[in-house]
C-alpha cells in the first residue's frame, strides 16, 4: 500500500516535471495568476491564450530564442 | 569562522582524489590505450569542486547575491514571461537553451590537435570563464528587469560601444547560420537515407502545428510524443527508401541541398511561428535532451578506449587538414561552445532571468548548466576519439587534400602517419549504410560514427547504421531549427535597424518589411553557405575558423560588459573574475583575427592565401587544389571576403573592449560621473531554495511560511 502511494508520488511529480518544462502547464499558470492579481478580470479560453502566446514570440523572436 | 565538519572534508577529499586521477592518467599515457572513463573522471570532479568553492565563492563574495532581494520574476510576475519558476525547472529550460549543435561540432573538429588540447581547454575554460561568463551575466540581467546584453551595453558602457556590439551580433548571427548549415549540407549530401528523414520532420512539424492550434492547443507534451514516435519511423523508413527506388529522388548533391536550405530558411522564417518553428522547437529539445542523456549512459556503460593520440603533431606544425593553424590560439576558437560561448549571453541576458525566483540561484542555473554542457562537449570529444584516427582524418580532410578514392584517401592519410587501409575506409561507409564517408567535414558525422559505436557497443552491432543515421537527424534537426529561429533574430535585428530609417520598417508584422528583411538575412548566410559548398580549400577549413573567432568575440563583448558592471557597481577588486577571463579571450581570439589577416603562411592567413592564388593567376596556373581557373578565381574571391569579415569583426570587438575600458577608467578616477541602472531594491516575499537540494536552514525557512501563510489565510 505504502509502496503503491510512493508510486502514484513519483509518477506525479514527473508529470508536473513533464508539464512544466514543456510548458505545458503555462495555461494553468496564468489562469491562477490573472484569478489572484485581477479578480474581475475575464479569463482567455486556452485556445485564445496558446494564440496570445505565439503572436508575443512573433513579434519578438528573441524570446525563446535558443543556442547553437 | 565556519568550521567543516569532518564528513564534508572527506567527501571533498575524495572528489578532488578522482579528479586528480583523471588528470593525471590523461596527462601521462603516451602511446597505449587510454579508457574514457579517465576523461569522465577528471571532468566530473573538476566540475563538483569548481560548482562548490569558485561558483560559491563569486557568488556570495563577489556578486553578493542576495536572497531577501525580488527577482524580476516575482516584482513583474504577468504569469507569462515574468514568472517565478521553479528552479529545477528552470535548469532544465535553461540548459535546453544553451545546448546545441555548437558543444558536440568544436569538440569533434578540435580532435585533430589530440583528445588532450580540447579535454583541458573544455574543462579548464569552463570553469574559469565559460560559466562564470553564464552565471555573471545572468546575475546581471537579473538585477536589471532581464535586459538584454544589447540593451546593458548600450546602458552602462554608452552608445558608441553599444552600437558595435549590435553590429557585431549580427555579423555573428549571420556567421553562425552559414557555417551550420554547411556542417548539415556536408551530411546529408548524397545520402538519401538522413536527406528522407529529414525532409520528413517538416510534415511531421506541420501536423504537430495543426493538432496544437486547432484540435488541442497547449497539449504539448502528447504532441511532442506523437511527433517523436512519428520521427522515428521516419528514421526507420529512411532505410526503405535508401534501398528503393526512390533513392536517386532523396540522394541531392551539395549545392542543390544549398538551394533547398536556404528555400527553407527564408518560407519556414515568414510562416507564422505556431507552423513550423514551435513544433520543431518541441521536437528538437525531445530529441536534445534524450540524445544527450543516452550518450552520457552510454559512455558510463561501454567506457570506451580513446583511440586518438594525446597529442598530435598537427598542434605544433599547425598544417592539419581540418583546420589550418597551431594549438594557440586556434584550438580555443574552435571549441567554443562548452568552454566559453559567446552565445550564452543572449540567453543569460534575455529568458532565464525573467522567470528566476531567487537571486542566490544564478549560481546553480547559469553556472550549473553551463557545466553541464560542457561535458556534452566532454562527450562529443570522446565520440572523435573513439574511432580509428585514420577514418577520422579521411572523413575530416577536404576532398580537395585527399581525393576522393578510398585508395587515395588511404595514402595520403597513411603519409600523415595514420593507417587505414583502403578496404577499412570502405567497410565503416558500408557500416552505416553510406556510399562514402570521405571528407564529411563540418563534425556531425564524425560525431554520427562515434555515437553509433558507443551505441552498438551497448546495443550489438545490427543498429549501428540506425544510430549513425539518429545521431545525423538529431544534429539536422536542431540545426534546421536554429536556421529558422535564427533568421527571425536577424531580421529582427534588422527590421530594428532598418525602422530609423524608414519608419514602417518598425512594425515588426509589416508584411513587405518582413519578407524584405527575411529574404536579406536569408541571401546574406545563404552567400557563406554557398561559399562554403564551393570553396575548393573546403568550407569547413575555411569558414570554420571564422565561426569559432566570432563567438568567441561575442564572449569578449559578454565579458567586457561584466567587468565594466563590476568596476562600476563598487566591485573593483573583485573585477579580474571576468577581467582575467576577458584578457585571455581577447588575447586569444585577436591573436587569431591577427593570424587569420596578417599570416604570412597561405594555409592560415586570408591575404595571403589570396596573394599566392592571384600570383598564379597572373602566371596562367592552376594551383591544387584547384582544378579550374574558375576555381582559382573562386579562392580569390572568396579569401578577400574571409579576410576583410575577419578584420572588421576584430575592429568592431576592439571598440567594444576600448569603449568598456573608458568607462571603467572614467569611474575609478570620477565615479560620481558613472551611473547605474540596476532596479531598487524590492523586499522578496517567496521562499525557494538557493540550490538543487534544499539546506536544513531552508526546508525550517520553507516551513516557517507554509505556517504564517495558513495562519493569515484562516484569521
Amino acid at each position: 500500500m505504502r509502496s503503491l502511494r510512493r508510486l502514484r508520488r513519483v509518477l506525479s511529480s514527473v508529470r508536473w516535471y513533464v508539464r512544466e518544462l514543456t510548458d505545458e502547464s503555462a495555461y494553468d499558470r496564468y489562469v491562477a495568476h490573472v484569478r489572484h492579481e485581477h479578480p474581475d478580470a475575464p479569463v482567455p479560453s486556452r485556445r485564445d491564450f496558446e494564440r496570445m502566446r505565439s503572436d508575443r514570440q512573433e513579434a519578438d523572436p528573441r524570446q525563446g530564442f535558443r543556442c547553437c | 569562522m565556519r568550521t567543516a565538519n569532518p564528513r564534508t572534508i572527506v567527501i571533498w577529499t575524495l572528489v578532488a582524489l578522482v579528479g586528480a586521477a583523471g588528470w593525471t592518467v590523461l596527462a601521462l599515457s603516451r602511446g597505449e590505450d587510454v579508457s574514457a572513463a579517465w576523461m569522465v573522471a577528471a571532468a566530473l570532479g573538476s566540475y563538483a569542486i569548481a560548482y562548490r568553492f569558485y561558483a560559491k565563492f563569486i557568488a556570495y563574495k563577489v556578486l553578493k547575491v542576495d536572497r531577501t532581494r525580488a527577482t524580476p520574476a516575482e516584482r513583474l510576475n504577468n504569469g507569462i514571461d515574468f514568472h517565478p519558476t521553479d528552479r529545477r525547472v528552470l535548469l532544465g529550460h535553461h540548459f535546453a537553451a544553451i545546448a546545441g549543435a555548437g558543444p558536440l561540432v568544436g569538440p569533434v573538429l578540435a580532435a585533430q590537435m589530440g583528445y588532450l588540447p580540447g579535454t583541458i581547454w573544455i574543462i579548464a575554460g569552463v570553469i574559469f570563464a565559460g560559466a562564470v561568463q553564464d552565471m555573471v551575466v545572468l546575475f546581471f540581467s537579473t538585477r536589471r528587469d532581464g535586459r538584454s546584453l544589447g540593451q546593458m551595453a548600450r546602458e552602462e558602457i554608452g552608445p558608441f560601444g553599444g552600437a558595435a556590439a549590435l553590429l557585431a551580433a549580427f555579423a555573428i548571427m549571420i556567421i553562425l547560420l552559414g557555417v551550420l548549415a554547411l556542417v548539415i549540407v556536408n551530411a546529408l549530401a548524397q545520402s538519401p537515407w538522413g536527406t528522407f528523414s529529414i525532409a520528413m520532420t517538416i510534415p511531421i512539424a506541420l501536423l504537430m502545428g495543426f493538432y496544437l492550434r486547432v484540435l488541442r492547443p497547449g497539449r504539448v507534451t502528447e504532441v511532442s510524443v506523437i511527433g517523436v514516435a512519428l520521427l522515428l519511423f521516419a528514421l526507420v523508413a529512411g532505410r526503405w527508401v535508401a534501398e528503393s527506388s526512390w533513392a536517386d529522388t532523396f540522394t541531392l548533391a551539395p549545392s542543390t541541398l544549398v538551394i533547398w536550405l536556404v528555400a527553407y530558411g527564408f518560407i519556414a522564417s515568414i510562416l507564422p511561428v505556431w507552423m513550423l518553428l514551435a513544433p520543431r522547437d518541441y521536437l528538437s529539445t525531445f530529441m536534445k535532451v534524450g540524445t544527450i542523456a543516452l550518450l552520457a549512459l552510454g559512455v558510463v556503460i561501454a567506457l570506451p578506449t580513446l583511440k586518438m593520440d594525446a597529442v598530435t603533431d598537427f598542434a605544433s606544425r599547425g598544417n592539419g587538414p581540418v583546420f589550418a593553424g597551431s594549438l594557440f590560439p586556434f584550438v580555443f576558437i574552435t571549441i567554443a561552445c562548452g568552454a566559453l560561448s559567446g552565445f550564452h549571453s543572449l540567453i543569460s541576458s534575455g529568458t532565464t532571468p525573467k522567470m528566476i525566483q531567487k537571486e542566490t540561484q544564478v549560481r546553480m542555473i547559469g553556472y550549473g548548466s553551463m557545466l553541464m554542457e560542457s561535458s556534452v562537449a566532454v562527450m562529443a570529444l570522446v565520440a572523435a576519439s573513439i574511432i580509428d584516427p585514420g577514418l577520422y582524418f579521411a572523413m575530416n580532410a577536404p576532398a580537395g587534400v585527399i581525393g576522393d578514392t578510398v585508395q587515395n584517401a588511404s595514402q595520403v592519410v597513411g603519409s600523415w602517419g595514420y593507417q587505414i587501409s583502403p578496404e577499412a575506409l570502405a567497410r565503416a561507409a558500408e557500416n552505416v549504410e553510406e556510399a562514402s564517408l570521405l571528407s564529411r567535414t563540418g563534425g556531425a558525422p564524425t560525431l554520427a560514427i562515434g555515437v553509433s559505436e558507443i551505441f552498438s557497443q551497448v546495443t550489438g552491432d545490427g543498429l549501428r547504421a540506425f544510430w549513425y543515421h539518429f545521431a545525423i537527424m538529431f544534429e539536422a534537426l536542431f540545426i534546421l531549427t536554429a536556421l529558422d529561429a535564427g533568421t527571425r533574430v536577424g531580421r529582427f535585428m534588422l527590421q530594428d535597424t532598418l525602422g530609423n530609417v524608414y519608419r514602417p520598417f518598425k512594425n515588426v508584422s509589416w508584411k513587405p518589411g518582413l519578407v524584405i528583411t527575411s529574404a536579406v538575412v536569408c541571401g546574406l548566410w545563404g552567400y557563406f553557405l554557398w561559399v562554403g559548398v564551393h570553396e575548393p580549400l573546403g568550407g569547413i577549413n575555411q569558414l570554420f575558423p571564422i565561426f569559432g573567432i566570432s563567438n568567441q568575440l561575442l564572449a569578449a563583448v559578454a565579458l567586457a560588459v561584466c567587468t565594466t558592471l563590476l568596476v562600476k557597481s563598487g566591485r573593483l577588486k573583485w573585477a579580474w573574475i571576468t577581467g582575467i577571463p576577458l584578457a585571455w579571450d581577447a588575447t586569444v581570439t585577436l591573436t587569431a583575427s591577427w593570424q587569420k589577416v596578417f599570416s604570412s603562411d597561405p594555409k592560415v592567413g586570408f591575404f595571403k592565401q589570396r596573394q599566392v592564388f592571384q600570383d598564379a593567376i597572373d602566371r596562367g596556373e592552376v594551383l591544387p587544389p584547384a582544378k579550374s581557373m574558375d576555381d582559382m578565381h573562386t579562392v580569390v574571391t572568396n579569401s578577400t571576403v574571409d579576410g576583410v569579415l575577419s578584420a572588421v569583426l576584430a575592429l568592431l570587438i576592439v571598440v567594444v573592449i576600448v569603449d568598456a575600458a573608458r568607462v571603467c577608467v572614467r569611474h575609478v578616477r570620477r565615479p560620481a560621473l558613472s551611473t547605474l541602472s540596476e532596479a531598487p531594491y524590492v523586499e522578496s516575499k517567496i521562499t525557494a531554495p538557493a540550490g538543487l537540494f534544499p539546506t536544513k536552514e531552508e526546508k525550517e525557512e520553507e516551513q516557517r511560511a507554509v505556517t504564517s501563510a495558513t495562519s493569515a489565510g484562516t484569521q
